[in-house]
């Protein structure tokens, strides 16, 4: 069984300059495609001028490149209105945006808030402090077997007074891709005695989605997830870092109050008082991200010529050869969910008797670049009784050869440290 | 970067002390201590020290940590012992500039002993904070600090 590159090395000038690098933290941020570094440098050589100022025609050029890629992006992400992806510097701004601005006005003193053991950092500390400041509970659900969420005891967490719940689409961690379709019936039915969203909308909990590690992996059909709000990062799908967005429903974002103040978000500013700009662009303060909003347009063709089914096909043979790999070697241990099918590209050992971060130095000595630390999952970590995981995480330019080189260098620290 | 230069920070000297950690017990009669934290990898150690007049008498460690951050506080606990408070202040300043690269006189690096291993950590700037992390909760342990960050507080030079 040997998997070779799905897209060629040399559609990646850092990779193409680096021939025995192995570049296994994708699942941090992928290399980026000649094609993305292409379109920025277009974009700066031959529309560059401020967006929506400017009655000059290079100014419309400008306009008209940022307002193409949210078109391209939005359809790239199965979102019907574009006006509802606000671009962001990533999903940690996503959700902070909307625990800041929505959950400020929306949640108060016996409420609660529940997230999930698995998330990211940038998926708990928002709620987390959220809760903290307007004296709402914060909940966490608990892991059931092999890194899934317990859908039971989420379930037991939710009630009228819920009104965020926020989960991962897939774990950054271990890599788990989380039902979302069944955690958001769950989670509709358990808050239904709650208020209603807004005008036309669910009642009860927003429903609040983390894409970050599930854009550059699945077909993610965002409208079609049932999901009030869904965060990803432009970074880590082969775009440039510093953009991302955040999808959310019409309703919600109309009457939601603004999250920052200042130019291109307002409609008309008084001497004491200002009126807002429309949607997108209540919520899009300032000069915005040109460059990153149309690199990141570039990465959506890109992907999309490979083809989201390839890539979900490519990642998980790599995944079961490096499961397979490193599960034969003696005191490695994997985490996570034994089926490659139900996982993202995303392998989280350790070794026995070797710190995750002497792990990392000697693979990195070796040419191969893995993530040892607690991958901004500490609240995990804790109940996982590790300080530490080694993650290894692939995308479309992995190849067999990188497992090979993976698991050589695995067997070659353990020599080191035995 | 070569299997030298990984020789190097791996020394055997290093991977002893990883192994079978020295004075690697708490101190119920410290007259001092304090936790390092190294927030960017989880790892975390209390040091106990305990003060006899002007002398550091006895050092003690706990805690969880790789191989570098392990073995220097290991390491720490026996060169430090029997110093007076100024010798060991000025150790610990040594030591920043041997993990920063900045100590290149062969006679200091040559009177340091066993600390000598941990040389090879100036060549890998991300494990530093690795190597820094017990010898910045020695000095918070002796100012009193009692809780101290490798994101902040003690001095990180820049290599």
């Amino acid at each position: 069984m040997s998997t070779g590159p799905l897209a060629p090395r040399a559609d990646f000038p850092l990779l193409a300059a680096s021939p025995d690098l192995v570049y296994l933290d994708s699942a941090a941020t992928t290399q980026k495609p000649a094609v993305v570094l292409e379109a920025i440098r277009r974009y700066y050589t031959e529309a560059n001028a401020n967006p929506h100022r400017g009655a000059y025609a290079l100014a419309a050029a400008a306009t008209a490149a940022y307002e193409t890629a949210r078109h391209r992006v939005a359809r790239f992400l199965g979102v019907a209105d574009p006006d509802t992806l606000l671009f962001t510097r990533g999903s940690t701004e996503a959700m902070n945006l909307i625990a800041t601005a929505w959950g400020r006005a929306q949640v108060g003193p016996g409420d609660n808030l529940v997230v999930t053991r698995m998330e990211h950092h940038a998926n708990f500390v928002p709620w987390q402090q959220l809760a903290l400041a307007t004296g709402a509970e914060f909940r966490i659900a608990e892991l059931g077997p092999a890194g899934t969420i317990d859908l039971e005891h989420l379930a037991s967490l939710i009630d009228a007074r819920t009104k965020v719940v926020a989960f991962g689409h897939v774990s950054n961690a271990l890599g788990t891709i989380h039902p979302v379709t069944e955690i958001v019936r769950i989670a509709r039915e358990r808050s239904a005695g709650g208020a209603p969203l807004g005008p036309g909308l669910p009642p009860g909990a927003l429903l609040v989605c983390d894409g970050a590690q599930a854009v550059p992996h699945l077909r993610c059909a965002v409208d079609a997830l049932g999901v009030d709000a869904y965060a990803f990062s432009g970074h880590k799908i082969g775009g440039p870092m510093g953009i991302g967005g955040l999808v959310m429903r019409r309703g919600i974002l109309e009457a939601m109050p603004p999250y920052q103040f200042g130019g291109d978000m307002i409609e008309w500013v008084e001497d004491r008082t200002s009126t807002w700009n429309v949607l997108p662009h209540k919520f899009e303060a300032g000069t915005p991200n040109v460059e990153g909003a149309v690199g990141l347009a570039a990465a959506c063709d890109y992907v999309e010529r490979l083809g989201l089914d390839a890539i979900r096909a490519h990642e998980v043979a790599l995944t079961a050869e490096a499961m397979a790999a490193l599960g034969a070697i003696g005191g490695v241990t994997l985490f996570g969910t034994p089926d490659a099918t139900t996982r993202s590209g995303v392998v989280s050992f350790a070794i026995e008797g070797v710190h995750p971060h002497d792990v990392a130095t000697t693979l990195d000595v070796a040419g191969v670049c893995v993530r040892a630390g607690h991958h901004c999952a500490q609240p995990l970590m804790r109940v996982m009784g590790v300080p530490a995981t080694v993650r290894a995480s692939f995308w479309v330019y992995s190849t067999s050869d990188d497992v090979a080189r993976l698991a050589q260098a695995v067997r070659e620290t353990q020599a080191r440290f035995a | 970067m070569s299997d030298a230069t990984l020789d190097a920070l791996y020394q055997e000297v290093i991977l002893d002390h990883n192994r079978r950690p020295r004075n690697f017990h708490p101190m119920p009669a410290a007259s001092c201590s304090a936790d390092g934290k190294n927030p960017s990898c989880g790892d975390q150690l209390t040091i106990w020290v305990r003060v006899d007049g002007d002398r550091v008498a006895e050092l003690s460690f706990q805690g969880i940590g790789c191989a570098i951050s392990k073995a220097s506080a290991s390491l720490l606990t026996e060169a430090v012992k029997g110093k007076t408070r100024t010798e060991a202040l000025a150790l610990y300043e040594t030591m920043h500039r041997v993990f920063t690269g900045l100590e290149t006189d062969t006679a200091v690096l040559k009177g340091l002993g066993p600390l000598r291993a941990l040389s090879g950590v100036s060549k890998f700037p991300m494990r530093v904070k690795c190597a820094s992390l017990a010898w910045h909760a020695f000095k918070a342990a002796l100012d009193g600090a009692g809780t101290v960050s490798t994101e902040s507080g003690a001095p990180t030079p820049v290599s």
